[in-house]
């Protein structure tokens, strides 16, 4: 399938309404009568709640009422995407530093935030566990609840939530010439999306009615109709696109609250977190890698020894799958003879950890990459071409009997570098550095739409995709055109409502390009064929008579556009088609991550440095991405995702952490304290280069595309910085401070 | 109506309204409920972020910083105020340069890249990164927003 809609950079669908200010995002929405929540959280990590005092607040003007633990079911309600875990509202005690424990309601923004200012708690702080160490401790005191474990958890009395054992071959038989031992850490980064966390409910029609910013809301319906003991056709979830995701605004969090006090108080109420509430509500998991890794004189990979303790947070999330997802894959986009990895998912009363742009690679490849680097110089090999020598080729395996590579990669790689100049002479202080991410997409899951083509031929597509910033309107709107023939400008997408939208399992790995593009493909060549089967009885032909080609069919020489032959086939009284598409995933059982990755996403980062020797800072003088995308479907829209994803990865490369204090409260909470890259951290050149060889299984040969981009920034910088300095540094972030003292002498990071 | 609050009169994108607002209403909250324009968003509340830029008697201003009753009297222009019936040529620009990712920090980048260009219309690339360096993009769009900006300043666009 291929033709003039596949491979144009139209603009963006609904551009405009976002350059004008009329896109309405979820606090946008008008919703009348409507109340609203402020939440009430403790100024410490753990805490025992002993008291709530509510009078104080009940007794301020506006404020409707205050709920608690007390006001919900007994127990309170749990839920999570793996494990039911995260109460509905702190029951008994505080696990983080922000968890709610209350929430006030009130008829104004102002009322309810005076109300919660008013509501006294006496509480004890408890000991707590902020870190890998404590984690690891066992005179920790336990995260979790043990009885909420289930079955006969050899773990229970531990703050080890999950442990995974992945490997092949017999490492301690594998020989090597030369073996790297270290450590690597990665910091605790929230997604920051600019529009923060936004929640309505409302009773309707025997259920309720919720909005959200959410990436997945058939995941929140599920999720809420359990909950609430309701069908799933009585939860209607308004999910207008999100002002940024990242993969924070995936699943639940408060919608649960907010829905059960719409329904106690039988009225609308809203919730819209402060920016600091949503630093306390989502973050990236973060992880100590630790990886001896053998390899052969001539600097082949021959065996890689891990132990990965990653920090999940006080409630399990969709951390347990980021870890196996992304640890699962030992050597990234490598063969490897051997590969042991004892892999833990660490509790600890520390902000849930959720999915983020990458889903755990960019830790996972902050720690293999660099450890490909320090091969490389102590075998004093080009650090591409031990790159070229381990990376798979295509049809190669990286995990035994697992899907094989499915993509040139070297191919990245080598454009990587010609673009970034390697070997090119270097000024003094400049460095460069290279590196390759490899993240798989999904193994499993559905993606359902409706197409209607209306009797005047323009269309309507319904599909549950979230358009969150990556586009999906646009290149579902493409695929339309290319496929039917009808101008973008005729085509409408029908999104984030599920009382109409048909089932999707979720906007998360890059996979809707692939899922729900071929979905909509599939629903495209069902329409064909009704059209044709149509038109061949209203002109007495065969079917096999009636030829479409996009935007007409003919019949004998006689040629039809689609208005003509939907008002032949329909005549006096108006009709229109009407048919679904699908495109399932149906995974394996037997497969430890429940089905092989519907393809790899792969992206190759280069940098050039230079560094300020007196101060440890330094600039980026070139940042170039190649990405490996099958087909880019609109290549503008790949190029400004891929630039993006590059952008972020410069924020935990650079400059941002969570810094929590002794009692587990984020000390940097808020954007003056917690910097993300801004216009002037911009590289002085950026590019995104697009490796396009038809070899991904989405429409026209695409793969999915935008999170690869900031995979691999951290160790391509981190070796820049590591040429320019011949200092190597193993904490991120590569703030001017470490980079200083790394140069002078400093206890960290030095190697040699 | 709370006892405390007070009536101000101001011109918001070109009409004069008359608001009651209480002493601690921002002007973002007061445009954004007040007055229902809602092109104007809130994320950091605290003057880092820029999605609530606003031109405030000529000058780009964080209103989540502005209290609504220092502004009677004043002329405030808001993304709704920019370009009228039509989008502006710096508008436009946004969306040929694929300069718009999520949107939500575009009304803010729209408003103070306005501004900028008001004040330096013929203005470097660095002096846009300098002049837009208050406004936030997690979507990470900034090399495609700068270049949208060039693309028009001085009377660049092609039109």
């Amino acid at each position: 399938m291929t033709g003039a809609g596949l491979g144009l950079s139209t603009p963006r669908v609904g551009g405009t309404d976002r350059v004008t200010g009329a896109q309405r995002f979820a606090a946008d929405i008008a919703i009348e009568d409507v109340l609203h929540i402020a939440l009430v959280h403790l100024d410490c990590g753990h805490a025992a709640i002993e008291e709530i005092h509510t009078s104080a607040a009940t007794g301020i003007e506006g404020v409707v009422r205050v709920f608690t633990a007390e006001d919900f079911p007994n127990p309170v309600p749990r839920f999570g995407p793996r494990f039911a875990d995260r109460p509905v509202i702190a029951t008994g005690e505080t696990k983080y530093h922000g968890e709610p424990l209350a929430a006030v309601v009130a008829v104004s923004k102002e009322a309810a935030a005076d109300g919660a200012a008013a509501v006294r708690v006496e509480y004890k702080e408890l000991p707590g566990v902020y870190s890998i160490d404590d984690a690891l401790d066992p005179d920790s005191p336990l995260v979790m609840d043990p009885g909420l474990r289930t079955g006969d958890d050899p773990l229970a009395d531990s703050n080890v939530r999950q442990r995974w054992d992945w490997g092949w071959g017999d490492v301690d038989s594998t020989e090597a010439e030369l073996v790297i031992d270290e450590i690597y850490t990665f910091p605790m980064v929230t997604h920051f999306s600019i529009e923060p966390h936004t929640f309505a409910a409302a009773p309707e029609g025997g259920g309720v009615t919720v909005w959200s910013s959410i990436q997945h809301p058939y995941f929140l319906q599920g999720t809420l109709a359990s909950l609430l003991d309701l069908p799933i056709s009585k939860v209607r979830v308004h999910a207008p696109d999100p002002g940024g995701g990242f993969g924070g605004k995936g699943f639940p969090k408060y919608e649960p609250l907010v829905a059960m006090i719409a329904l106690e108080l039988g009225r609308p109420v809203r919730l819209v977190l402060t920016l600091e509430e949503t630093f306390q509500a989502v973050r990236r998991t973060n992880a100590r890698l630790q990886l001896r890794t053998g390899f052969a004189r001539d600097g082949r990979l021959v065996f890689i020894d891990a132990i990965e303790d990653f920090m999940m947070g006080a409630y399990a999330d969709i951390a347990p799958r980021v870890i196996s997802k992304s640890s699962y894959f030992a050597a990234g986009p490598y063969k490897v003879e051997s590969v042991r990895a004892v892999v833990r998912g660490l509790m600890s009363h520390t902000t849930p950890s959720t999915a983020f742009r990458g889903f755990g690679a960019p830790q996972m490849t902050w720690a293999i990459e660099s450890q490909m680097d320090a091969a490389a110089r102590a075998l004093t090999i080009d650090p591409v071409e031990i790159r070229l020598l381990n990376l798979a080729g295509p049809g190669e395996e990286i995990v035994p009997g697992d899907r094989p590579a499915d993509g040139d990669w070297r191919q990245a790689l080598n454009i990587a570098a010609e673009r970034v100049g390697w070997g090119e002479p270097l000024l003094p202080g400049h460095g460069r550095g290279i590196s390759v991410g490899l993240k798989a997409s999904a193994t499993a899951g559905a993606s359902y739409c409706i197409l209607r083509i209306l009797h005047d031929g323009s269309v309507s597509l319904i599909a549950g995709t979230s358009d969150m910033g990556q586009g999906a309107r646009t290149i579902l709107s493409q695929l339309v055109s290319e496929n039917l023939g009808v101008p973008m400008e005729r085509v409408t997408l029908v999104m984030g409502d599920t009382a109409v939208v048909p089932f999707d399992y979720s906007t998360s790995a890059s996979r809707s390009t692939v899922f729900m593009g071929s979905a909509v493909v599939d629903a495209c060549q069902k329409a064909i064929a009704e059209l044709r089967g149509k038109t061949a009885v209203q002109h007495k032909v065969s079917v096999e008579d009636v030829v479409f080609t996009p935007g007409q069919i003919s019949i004998d020489g006689a040629v039809y556009t689609l208005p003509e032959v939907l008002n032949d086939v329909f005549g006096a009284v108006p009709g229109e088609i009407i048919v679904t598409g699908s495109q399932r995933g149906e995974g394996d059982a037997n497969h430890p991550l429940g089905g092989p990755a519907s393809f790899y996403e792969v992206s190759c980062t280069a940098s050039e440095v230079w560094v300020d020797f007196e101060t440890g800072d330094f600039e980026l003088v070139k940042h170039i991405t190649v990405a490996d995308v099958g087909k880019a479907i609109n290549p503008q829209h790949v190029e400004m995702q891929d630039e993006g994803a590059a952008v972020m990865g410069l924020g935990h490369t650079l400059m941002e952490h969570l810094i929590l204090d002794e009692h587990g409260r984020i000390v940097n909470l808020g954007a003056l304290d917690y910097r993300i890259p801004t216009f002037k951290d911009m590289p002085a050149t950026m590019e995104s280069v697009l490796v396009e060889n038809g070899d991904g299984p989405g429409p026209g040969g695409a793969k999915g595309s935008g999170e690869g981009g900031l995979l691999a920034t951290s160790p391509a910088i981190a070796a820049a910085l590591s040429q320019a300095t011949g200092v190597v540094i193993k904490d991120l972030p590569l703030t001017p401070e470490r980079v200083w003292e790394a140069m002078h002498g400093g206890d960290e990071g030095h190697e040699q | 109506m709370s006892p405390t609050e007070s009536a101000i009169t101001l011109t918001v994108n070109g009409a004069r309204r008359t608001v009651r607002v209480s002493p601690s209403t921002t002007l973002l909250e007061m445009v954004r409920t007040r007055l229902e324009l809602t092109g104007s968003k809130e994320c950091c509340a605290e003057g880092e972020c820029g999605a609530c830029t606003m031109i405030l008697d000529g000058e780009p201003v964080n209103s989540c910083l502005v209290l609504a009753v220092e502004t009677d009297g004043s002329e405030v222009t808001t993304i709704e105020g920019i370009g009228g019936a039509g989008m502006t040529p710096l508008q436009e620009s946004f969306l040929t340069a694929g300069a718009i990712q999520c949107g939500f920090c575009i009304p803010g980048m729209v408003v103070a890249a306005t501004a900028l260009l008001e004040r330096i219309p013929r203005p470097t690339e660095s002096e846009v990164r300098e002049g837009l360096s208050g406004n936030l993009c997690r979507c990470g769009g900034y090399s495609r927003i700068s270049a949208a900006v060039m693309a028009v300043a001085g009377g660049n666009a092609a039109t």
